[in-house]
């Protein structure tokens, strides 16, 4: 029981984290037909804002040092300002180019990004300490569950509860709905079109401040690389949902977070590096049966 | 009635100008090139050989792939495996196959084996993938490369994990590097020109008339995606040749982003393209390295801070995407008559087809 209760919890905090990525994937691909390829990196510059620039070995702590109350504000601030300025000077010139060329474009955007993060930080993964308190292990049926875990839990059910109700609640969620469901007929009807994608692009951008705050406070590192992982998942689990489903994407990041620990836990100790190698076999296997995805939208088929 | 002149014969003439052209290179840089020099050169002749085997899947079926990288993987590992000595082997890769372990084969019977175990992966996952739409089957593909960097790195016994292994033979120059180019040049060719080549290319320009004149797409995706991945197979045989060490680190995004964006700077949809954007990028790599190793002003070294090669390569891809999204080739071929596919609508029918997207 006390196990079980282990794994339930360890599920749910990294399917939150997977969670978390595929919506901030999902919300710019409803407006926009962008696939994001440098979400991770702003999950990675994120965490980095809270470093002073220096290729020493040990982390100079800047912003990281501000109380929490500003330090959390501030850190959404800054990945909504990245993810609106990276719309503003790159995304919104491709706004009627392929799929495939908004894919190389943000791609070579997060490559910019990720270099321009090594040329001031270097390679090496810095130790960062942020709210020692929550590494410690609350009580919970008999169970030890770390207070990190509960808290990530707790956020993303909060993030979640707000973004339904801001979509379904909201003349800018009704919009954003529009907009996702049929960008042309929405303009016509007098939705406003940079609006829309300059909000996506902001809710997303302080997504993935909220994963890089999660992160490091998990691992006490910040790594270039840590964006990179997430967003791989992430954008699996948006393939597995259901190309332009919301809440199709939400729940797969969730299923793969499961499925993940459930391998961890399962899994011979030689095969358990190969962990997510199995997660990615069951993918396959999953699209193999429904290759449009377990949720697929009504308007993502194609009309001939 | 005038008889219709054949493919072969009116578009042979754009691989001929290619490989001619990068035996001129090799030849002058034989000649009159430093060691160094020739050792980016034949870096050069693999990286077209990478870019043209990418060109033979994207530039023919107009779908993004993030994973090709990874066959280079598999070949550069395949090689590694049959042609290390088996001395060197027993001690660093204890966990190979018995036969595996004793077989020591030459370069030229390893690379086409390196080439058809990479094509062979690529049959088993492409029936996966390509089933997938577009978009999605783009973002799979990068779960590729994602899950055979994961094994490659972590497989300790079998490929020394995130380690290099050592003591591959050295055995690559311009001659051989020149080979492989011109090997991948006429696959991507005869591909190109073949039936499922232009079936395929049907797919990429509308899909429902195609699906509609009796091609599955599914099927010719597949064939493609088979041919770049044993194109890119050998590739990998000839970097590991070229490097003579292999590490998982060499084959992950650094090396995706910048293929891709040497297929996108010439130009995604022709052959021409494809080499001629490995040579420019690999001009700017070279410049770029040369002014982060420094220039002397008066006495004083000035250099640029290392990285600066990637972030310009960056800014470059994205700004030839803004304003020239065909690339510098204009997505055209090299040839004295152009091809006749490509020739230039007349103005009316521009419009039409602009109008429709």
């Amino acid at each position: 029981m006390r196990e079980l209760l282990q794994i339930i919890f360890d599920a749910l905090s990294l399917g939150s984290l997977y969670a978390l990525g595929a919506l901030g994937i999902a919300l710019i691909f409803g407006v926009m037909r962008l696939v994001n390829f440098a979400h991770g990196d702003f999950i990675a510059f994120c965490v980095f804002a809270m470093l002073w620039p220096s290729i020493d070995a040990a982390a100079v702590v800047f912003a990281g040092q501000l109380p929490f109350y500003l330090l959390i504000p501030l850190l959404l601030l800054t990945g909504a300002a990245l993810s609106i300025l990276s719309e503003i000077v790159v995304f919104r010139r491709f706004r009627n180019a392929n799929p495939a060329t908004m894919m190389i474009a943000s791609f070579a955007l997060g490559f910019v990004i990720r270099h321009l993060l090594l040329m001031l930080f270097s390679s090496r993964p810095k130790s960062i300490t942020l709210w020692p308190s929550l590494g410690l292990p609350v009580e919970f049926l008999g169970a030890h569950i770390p207070m990190l875990q509960v808290v990530t839990i707790i956020i993303t059910l909060a993030v979640l509860v707000i973004l339904v109700l801001f979509l379904k609640r909201t003349r800018y969620g009704l919009e954003m709905r529009a907009a996702a469901d049929n960008f042309t007929m929405a303009r016509m009807l007098g939705v406003r079109a940079n609006g829309v994608i300059l909000l996506a692009f902001a809710i997303s951008g302080m997504l993935a401040a909220a994963i890089g705050l999660i992160l490091a406070t998990n691992s006490g590192t910040a790594d270039i690389g840590m964006g990179a992982n997430v967003m791989l998942i992430a954008f699996i689990a948006t393939v597995i949902g259901g190309l332009g489903s919301i809440p199709g994407a939400v729940a797969a990041g969730f299923l793969i977070g499961a499925a993940s620990v459930v391998f961890q836990a399962t899994l011979p100790h030689d095969a358990r590096v190969f962990r997510d190698a199995f997660v990615y076999g069951a993918v396959i296997v999953v699209l193999l049966v429904r290759p449009q995805g377990l949720f697929a939208p009504k308007s993502a088929k194609q009309r001939v | 009635m005038s008889q219709r002149p054949s493919v072969i014969r009116q578009t042979i003439i754009t691989p001929i100008v290619l490989i001619v052209a990068l035996l001129i290179m090799a030849a002058l840089s034989y000649q009159f090139g430093s060691r160094a020099f020739n050792r980016t050169v034949v870096e050069m002749f693999i990286n077209i050989m990478v870019v043209v085997g990418l060109y033979v899947f994207v530039g023919n079926s107009g779908l993004l792939s993030f994973g090709h990288i990874s066959f280079l993987c598999l070949g550069a590992y395949m090689t590694a495996w049959l042609t290390i000595p088996p001395v060197m082997k027993s001690i660093t890769l204890k966990g190979l196959p018995a036969w595996l372990l004793h077989a020591q084969l030459p370069m030229w019977v390893a690379t086409p084996i390196s080439g058809i175990f990479a094509a062979l992966f690529a049959l088993i996952v492409g029936r996966v993938i390509m089933r997938l739409s577009g978009i999605a089957a783009s973002i799979a593909t990068f779960g590729l490369l994602g899950v055979i960097n994961n094994v490659y790195s972590n497989w300790d016994s079998v490929t020394g994990g995130q380690g290099s292994i050592v003591g591959i033979p050295p055995t690559m120059n311009v001659w051989t590097g020149w080979i492989g180019g011109a090997v991948a040049i006429a696959i991507a060719y005869l591909y190109s020109i073949s039936r499922s080549g232009l079936a395929l290319r049907a797919t990429r320009d509308e899909a429902v008339a195609a699906s509609a004149s009796g091609i599955d797409i599914v099927r010719e995706r597949l064939i493609a995606f088979v041919v770049s991945a044993f194109i890119i197979g050998l590739a990998g045989a000839l970097y590991a040749h070229f490097l003579s060490i292999v590490n998982p680190g060499a084959f992950y995004l650094r090396t995706t982003f910048i293929t891709l964006s040497m297929l996108v700077v010439g130009g995604m949809y022709s052959l021409s393209g494809a080499v001629s954007g490995v040579v420019a990028i690999s001009v700017l790599i070279e410049l770029f390295r040369d002014l982060e190793k420094g220039i002397s002003l008066g006495g004083h070294t000035v250099g640029l801070p290392n990285g600066v090669q990637e972030i310009a390569i960056g800014i470059i891809t994205i700004v030839i995407l803004m304003y020239l999204p065909t690339g510098l080739t204009r997505n055209r071929e090299f040839s004295w008559r152009r091809w006749p596919l490509q020739r230039r609508l007349p103005r009316p029918v521009q419009t039409a087809l602009k109008e429709l997207h």
